[in-house]
């Protein structure tokens, strides 16, 4: 029943730990602007808008997409403000790409952001509540335990977060756009960086970055006058479930492995490591990487470390995975679900430059937020589903 | 368009402020009240989509705890907005339309209670030049309304019998937080609060929470004999500058209700979201309802305002008055950011 969907546009701005040169409809107009340019589209052909980015305390401004209306052409159009926790740069380009798929619109322009220079994240994720104890320890704190957990279950040696994060950051070096560009990284680098949530160390953790990603949805008609080629939505899908509850499986959760399940059932893969050339996944510390690969079903359940060992996940292994550098190198929160999604794009028009996978035509774009409990995933391809 | 129709409505009795109950507790039984009147578990309901505001919780995430409310056990398919819960119910329609999903649970809940609301929401204001002068939100409006009242766009005995009659309304709402009989005379001679606006002219701040049920196709007749079927449903915003606009009208919610449809067949119902007295005769006038629409039988915003679940309260109320035979056609309004910024028009027909 849906209407066929292609991205016909992405634009990313430069990602920096302070964009000062930048207001936050600055950071929106620019990397829109790069999204309409590469369509060769202007303001006026775009329908509607929808904004995405996480916690507004961030910046500390109270749905500021009212503010930022005019600015990212919204004005006497529709607009909609997402917000799904870590999930919600996916969950924007879901809702924008659900906008041309339903009919209503034609063309949609989604873009997500974050400003995290205003504020500090840690502690804008940590106010205290009553009747609630102040962890204070940040996403990091919160996920070092689940990460030991799966480090204990799966058995996976202890430097597999480091082959990551040696991976992530050499493929950042080919991305313009990425924060963190360490020219001298090595594995002793980071295996010596201090360790702040153990088993997590400095550098296998993601920046806070400023920055925003812009996509254009088009319908099937005007999607294939596109002067690039689009990327055309396979699949979107999303799953949450609480945060706790007693039984909850907080390291393998099963609203990923549900999500995936029917991520593929409706794209029509049977067998995704076969089936797609790479994917673009939420690692904001190096050891999600192989937890989200099992809850991905790309690979088998304590099996993901494997992957991620024998370099099968590198930018020139058999399932490339995180080709832009990923979250550990570029992390403006409200946005780095929809670069996800936009880098898997980018992998099937070609259009990756020196990160491209060669001949990629099916890619997975995956975010995840919360405690490990919303996730939000796209496949697109070069051909139409 | 896929035929989709309200079919399920429930709400928390809105008061000034729930001191024992947090915004799950409040949630909760509105939500669980909600599926069982439909006799619908999770497992039955595709997508669900939510509206609330992290500012009112003063917390990041705030919204996350509503999936705990849901019993969102096993996973659902899920999204939220950070708008009121008209919103919400706008994407779920939109996912029904795609042919996501058939049947649809949207909620949206505030407990502004908590916190200091006219000055909380200045901070939806312009963050380099507007909102580090602290204009509170009853400052923003009354602007508005002076613009108004000195341009002759009507009088403050216009806003005195907005009062009047949203608040004669209410008394038929069990839910209503304000209600009962006042004369305009009197009201008139109390006293300003920020000038021009007196306290009949403000709604009250209010915690609560609403949830509705949407279903699409052949099997809305199981769940309703005289569905609400939506035949319009559009939304847009202006810019947020004042100056940018013209005050003294609500352009917005005039494109959404042209290309809603509005104005094609008689409304015997509008339910608008106006939290000024003044807002309600601007959305009225933009939508074009005249003399035979009944205005805001629940009593409207000025009743009781649960910011996030006000606007999906008003798509409920109207739904209802189709449900009950009282209209055939019904329309509902919700509004977003300062002075009618952001606008939203659902049109709803029983045939």
């Amino acid at each position: 029943m849906a209407e066929r969907c292609g991205v016909v546009g992405i634009g990313q701005t430069n990602y920096e730990a302070s964009r000062v040169d930048l207001s936050m409809a600055g950071i929106l107009r620019e990397a829109a602007q790069r999204a309409l340019d590469d369509a060769e589209l202007t303001w006026k052909d775009i329908d509607a808008v929808v904004i995405g980015k996480a916690p507004d305390m961030f910046e500390g401004v109270m749905m500021p997409e009212l503010f930022l209306a005019d600015a990212v052409g919204g004005a006497y159009k529709p607009m909609l403000r997402v917000h799904t926790a870590g999930s919600v740069g996916g969950s924007t380009g879901i809702v924008g790409a659900s906008l041309v798929q339903s009919g209503v619109h034609d063309r949609v322009l989604a873009v997500a952001f974050e400003k995290q220079s205003e504020s500090n994240a840690m502690w804008a994720l940590t106010v205290s509540m009553p009747f609630s104890v102040a962890v204070v320890a940040g996403a990091g704190g919160f996920f070092a335990p689940l990460i030991r957990g799966y480090m204990r279950r799966s058995g996976a040696p202890e430097d597999t977060g480091i082959r990551v994060a040696l991976k992530d950051r050499l493929n950042a070096l080919k991305n313009p756009y990425a924060h963190v560009k360490m020219e001298d990284v090595s594995f002793e680098l980071i295996s010596d960086s201090p360790m702040l949530w153990d088993p997590v160390r400095y550098l296998e953790t993601c920046p806070s970055s400023d920055g925003a990603c812009a996509m254009i949805f088009a319908n099937e008609k005007l999607a294939s006058k596109a002067p690039t080629r689009p990327a055309w939505v396979h699949a979107t899908e999303m799953r949450s479930e609480p945060t706790a509850f007693s039984g909850r499986d907080q390291v393998m959760p099963q609203a990923t492995l549900d999500n995936a399940a029917a991520l593929y059932k409706k794209a029509g893969i049977t067998n995704p490591r076969q089936e797609l050339d790479c994917a673009e996944i939420y690692v904001p510390f190096s050891w999600f990487e192989p937890m989200w690969l099992e809850g991905m079903r790309i690979t088998d359940i304590n099996e993901g470390w494997k992957m991620t060992y024998e370099g099968a996940t590198a930018l020139d292994g058999d399932f490339p995975i995180n080709m832009s550098g990923g979250v550990l190198s570029s992390n403006p929160i409200g946005a780095s679900g929809l670069i996800r999604f936009a880098e898997s794009a980018l992998q099937v028009r070609g259009q990756a430059g020196d990160h491209q996978v060669d001949g990629a035509k099916k890619a997975l774009g995956h975010a995840y937020g919360g405690g490990s409990q919303y996730f939000s995933t796209w496949i697109v391809g070069s051909e139409k589903p | 368009m896929r035929d989709v129709a309200v079919v399920g409505f429930t709400q928390s009795k809105v008061s000034r402020r729930e001191f024992d109950r947090n915004e799950t507790e409040i949630l909760m039984p509105v939500i669980q009240e909600l599926k069982k009147e439909m006799n619908l578990e999770n497992t039955d309901i595709d997508f669900i989509c939510s509206g609330s505001s992290d500012y009112l919780a003063g917390q990041s995430f705030a919204f996350v705890a509503g999936l705990d409310a849901v019993g969102a056990w096993p996973p659902v398919s899920e999204s939220h907005v950070e708008m009121d819960g008209a919103w919400a119910l706008y994407e779920a329609w939109v996912k029904m339309q795609m042919g996501y999903a058939d049947i649809s649970l949207v909620y949206g809940f505030g407990k502004p209670s908590m916190g200091d609301l006219p000055h909380t929401m200045a901070l939806q204001l312009d963050p380099y030049a507007v909102m580090p002068l602290w204009p509170d939100a009853v400052s923003m409006a009354a602007l508005q309304a002076r613009l108004c009242l000195d341009g002759n766009v009507f009088d403050e005995r216009a806003m005195a019998d907005v009062a009047v009659r949203d608040r004669s309304h209410a008394k038929n709402n069990p839910f209503a937080q304000v209600s009962g009989d006042f004369e305009a005379d009197a009201l008139l001679a109390e006293p300003y609060l920020v000038s021009p606006l007196r306290k009949h002219d403000c709604s009250p701040i209010s915690d609560g929470a609403s949830a509705i049920i949407l279903v699409a196709g052949d099997r809305v007749g199981e769940f309703c004999d005289r569905p609400a079927w939506i035949r319009g449903f559009e939304h847009i915003v202006e810019p947020q500058d004042l100056g940018a606009r013209d005050l003294t009208q609500s352009r917005s919610t005039a494109i959404a209700g042209e290309k809603a449809g509005v104005g094609k067949d008689k409304v015997d119902v509008a339910e608008i979201y106006a939290p000024f007295s003044h807002q309600s005769i601007l959305v009225e006038r933009a939508l074009g309802v005249g003399p035979e629409t009944t205005l805001n039988p629940s009593g409207g915003a000025l009743a009781g305002n649960p910011i996030m679940a006000t606007g999906l309260s008003r798509i409920g109320e109207a739904a209802a008055q189709v449900w009950n035979g009282t209209a055939d056609r019904a329309v509902a309004h919700a509004t977003s950011g300062p002075c009618l910024q952001q606008n939203l028009v659902c049109v709803l027909e029983g045939n």
